[in-house]
């Protein structure tokens, strides 16, 4: 089959699906969504259509992003536009099944919105709600639209369009076409991708590679695997794409072993692909030939930088080397190899698909386009958002997060993951580029955000992301393998009460000596958690070391638990639910906790009947008049 | 003799395991061609075989790639995913990324080591669970997130920890 006929074949389906005198159920299946029991879900759909005798057509479809509201299910009935139905747990299936699709009822008090040519009385447009209104969807265009495994939807999306443009131009004009596009390095670094693709390009040597790094291991971020769960075809037409222009015929994909749904997904696509000669040794009869394989990432951090990643693909430990020779000159297995990130590639397929202009048209001078973030943390609704680049951080948190849960305040919005920093809530209006991120101490990153409240303790977080890259630290460089143990050792000590005054300056000089003389990117960028923290919330570290106060009541050794005389009852409850046995007290005795035996698992705190509310949690304070043993409860007033 | 009561017939028993999985060692590098690039591959077919990565096992897949045992032991030691013990028979695996931190997985994790008695790490002694912990899931919108026998459940509480563990040693 040429392409023409690949597309009419895949349009004519199209069609026939949109146009069915069935119902049409799109349900979200990907990992997020069977995390929040969609399994579940579909067989109570399945269950209840068959007991109402209701012939309809169930799609698995990806991540559309609402990741708060999974469950999350659209019911499109033919000639009406398609209704959204979040939180749809088994017990509401039939309530929908019974009063939407047999009486004809959308329910407007369950449904999210609408979309579609149409209105439904009580329902919003799913697209003009605060959550979805300031994002443009370009890599994830068909993410929760189309059926991931079924390559046709993704052709009667204009998928395959780009390749096809692509293979009848020039290579050179290709690389041209990315660079008028101003795309950037989606993985964290922002080098921009056409001048990475010029330089293998220009680079000697027959054989060259191209490799998509789906290594997605910061912790927070979800992106990547949303995207191909969601859409593996985008990503692979754009490693196609970046293949024929830099004159590639062998490629690897690089994905963590973590994400089997993904992984599985990839291989069907793959699959596809073959079935209808668009991979293989001559690509739409244009003789340019090309063969990717998927290389399991067997989980480790230091993977995602370029240089490790390829240490690992050989079958080496993933270590990194120092460059130059970059992989552009001398790559995997000393060939010129090009490596980009799985939103990077799908950004090439819809450019061009579209248009280089067209892309450029969204974004700031300096960042074109849009970037993807996983929303996550303490925020209303988490999920997976794509937006404008320069969208202001106000707009992320408050418009399409929906601001903070339980009325608690913003402290900081961290990106970047252990590679980033901490924007703390007053410069809350920054634009999202890669430049403002850089200047305010961190980095655009991969793309995981995580939003931190009043609740959050910045030296506990930081010790957290020093925990994490001090172990995925690969050992090979002395600044990081010892720098970040050094930090992470003052850490501990002021977050368990032992901090000194200048610790604060000594983690600040081995924080810049880290980030000067690292090998690679763990390194150079490991401290940045430690300087942001350092350079926004000083005022935390030093009531922790000099005060041994921690306002978040996070560190564990900074807060004690006191029973108030006036107060408790002397229920014993308290006393019988203590893991350690450190509370004195009877029957009608003011309870006492031991301090020296207190291990502040706030087992009592939870334990405490709210009518009594006896308990508290204090740090860096006593409360007053605490008796040093039992008591009689005072006389009820 | 399923019940071995002689250290003799321990031994018998011991040796016909190993015999078994010597075969199904056979069998995994049956499909590889010997290639520096497979030792990671390999690697993973054993440990999703066997549970870690035995000795022998090792030491066969480096004649088998005409590599140092000390290069397979280092590959094995390096990746998070090789284990060179036995896991429990049920695996569950604690999230520790960031989002699901900042709600409370640290909790979370603390809970199930009370409940199974061991720390994160660790296998009980009869075999029955391994507790470890994940950088990241990539689930982060559900946190905190918890994986028992690659099944993933979202938006954790201390409660839902308890039926949970319930339910997996039905």
């Amino acid at each position: 089959m040429n392409f023409e006929e690949i597309r009419n074949q895949a349009t004519r389906q199209w069609k026939a699906i949109q146009q069915s005198e069935n119902t049409r159920i799109l349900i979200g299946m990907g990992t997020c969504g069977r995390a929040a029991g969609a399994e579940d879900t579909l067989e109570a759909l399945n269950e209840e259509l068959s007991r109402e005798n209701i012939r309809a057509d169930i799609l698995p479809v990806g991540c559309i992003g609402l990741c708060y509201a999974e469950p999350l299910t659209e019911v499109v009935k033919p000639g009406m536009p398609g209704v959204f139905y979040g939180n749809l747990t088994p017990e509401i299936v039939p309530e929908i099944v019974k009063d939407y699709l047999v009486n004809g009822n959308p329910r407007a008090d369950l449904a999210l919105g609408i979309r579609g040519e149409g209105e439904l009385a009580g329902i919003p447009n799913l697209f003009d709600l605060p959550v979805l209104k300031p994002q443009v969807r370009i890599s994830l265009r068909n993410c929760g639209n189309i059926d991931p495994e079924n390559i046709d939807h993704y052709v009667a999306n204009r998928g395959y369009e780009g390749l096809v443009k692509a293979l009848r131009m020039n290579p050179q004009d290709v690389i041209d076409e990315i660079k008028k596009s101003g795309l950037r390095g989606r993985g964290g670094a922002g080098f921009p991708t056409g001048i990475k693709w010029q330089f293998c390009h220009d680079a000697a040597g027959d054989n060259k590679y191209v490799i998509c790094n789906a290594d997605e291991g910061d912790p927070g971020a979800f992106m990547d695997r949303a995207l191909l769960e969601g859409d593996p075809h985008a990503v692979l037409e754009g490693i196609l794409i970046g293949a024929y222009a830099i004159g590639a015929t062998e490629g690897y994909i690089y994905i963590r072993a973590e994400y089997p749904l993904a992984i599985q997904r990839l291989r069907i696509a793959i699959k596809q692909m073959e079935e209808y000669g668009l991979i293989g040794d001559d690509i739409m009869g244009s003789g340019f030939g090309f063969h990717i394989k998927i290389k399991e990432g067997a989980g480790a951090f230091v993977c995602g930088e370029e240089t490790a990643l390829l240490a690992s693909i050989e079958g080496g430990r993933g270590m990194p080397r120092s460059r130059p020779p970059f992989p552009a000159q001398s790559g995997l297995w000393g060939k010129p190899t090009n490596i980009n990130n799985v939103e990077t590639w799908s950004n090439v397929s819809a450019i061009l698909a579209k248009g280089a202009d067209w892309y450029a048209g969204y974004g700031t001078e300096k960042s074109k386009g849009t970037k993807n973030f996983s929303l996550a943390g303490k925020v209303i609704r988490t999920g997976l958002i794509e937006v404008p680049m320069g969208i202001s951080l106000r707009e992320i948190v408050y418009d399409i997060g929906g601001g903070i849960p339980d009325g608690k305040s913003l402290k900081a919005v961290q990106t970047g993951g252990p590679s980033g920093g901490f924007i703390p809530e007053s410069l809350i209006d920054l634009p999202v580029d890669y430049e403002s991120l850089a200047q305010a101490g961190s980095i655009m990153g991969s793309g995981g955000m995580v939003v931190v409240d009043e609740d959050t303790c910045m030296v506990d977080i930081t010790k957290f992301f020093l925990t994490f890259t001090q172990s995925e630290s690969c050992g090979k460089c002395i600044p990081c393998r010892w720098g970040t143990k050094q930090m992470l050792d003052i850490l501990v000590d002021i977050t368990e009460g032992r901090g000194r005054p200048g610790d604060i300056e000594l983690l600040q000089e081995l924080a810049e000596a880290v980030k000067d003389d690292s090998l690679c990117g763990l390194g150079q960028t490991a401290p940045n958690p430690v300087l942001t923290s350092i350079r926004y919330f000083r005022e935390e570290y030093e009531r922790h070391i000099l005060e041994k106060y921690c306002s978040a009541m996070q560190c564990q050794a900074l807060v004690s638990y006191y029973i108030l005389p006036d107060k408790c009852q002397g229920c014993m409850i308290c006393a019988r639910n203590c893991p350690v046995q450190a509370i004195e007290g009877g029957k009608r005795m003011v309870h006492v906790i031991d301090q020296d035996k207190c291990i502040g698992c706030g087992t009592c705190l939870d334990v405490c009947p709210p009518k009594f509310n006896a308990v508290v949690k204090v740090s860096g304070t006593q409360p007053l008049g605490v008796p040093g043993k039992p008591v009689p409860v005072a006389a009820e007033s | 003799m399923a019940n071995p009561s002689t250290a003799q017939e321990t031994q018998v028993l011991l040796e016909e395991q190993e015999k078994a999985n010597e075969k199904r060692l056979d069998e995994i590098l049956s499909a590889y061609q010997g290639g520096r690039e497979e030792l990671i591959p390999i690697l993973q077919q054993v440990q999703q075989t066997f549970g870690y990565l035995p000795e022998a096992a090792m030491k066969k897949i480096a004649r088998f790639l005409r590599l140092p045992e000390s290069t397979v032991f280092g590959v094995g030691t390096f990746y998070a995913q090789f284990k060179l013990v036995p896991s429990g028979r049920n695996v569950i695996r604690v999230c520790r990324g960031t989002a699901c931190h900042v709600r409370g997985s640290g909790q979370i994790l603390s809970d199930i080591e009370k409940q199974l008695g061991i720390t994160a790490g660790e296998t009980t002694p009869d075999l029955e669970y391994s507790l470890e912990t994940i950088a990241c899931f990539g689930s982060c919108a559900l946190a905190p997130v918890v994986v028992t026998n690659n099944k993933v459940h979202g938006r954790m509480t201390t409660t839902k920890v308890g039926e949970i563990l319930d339910k997996e040693t039905q």
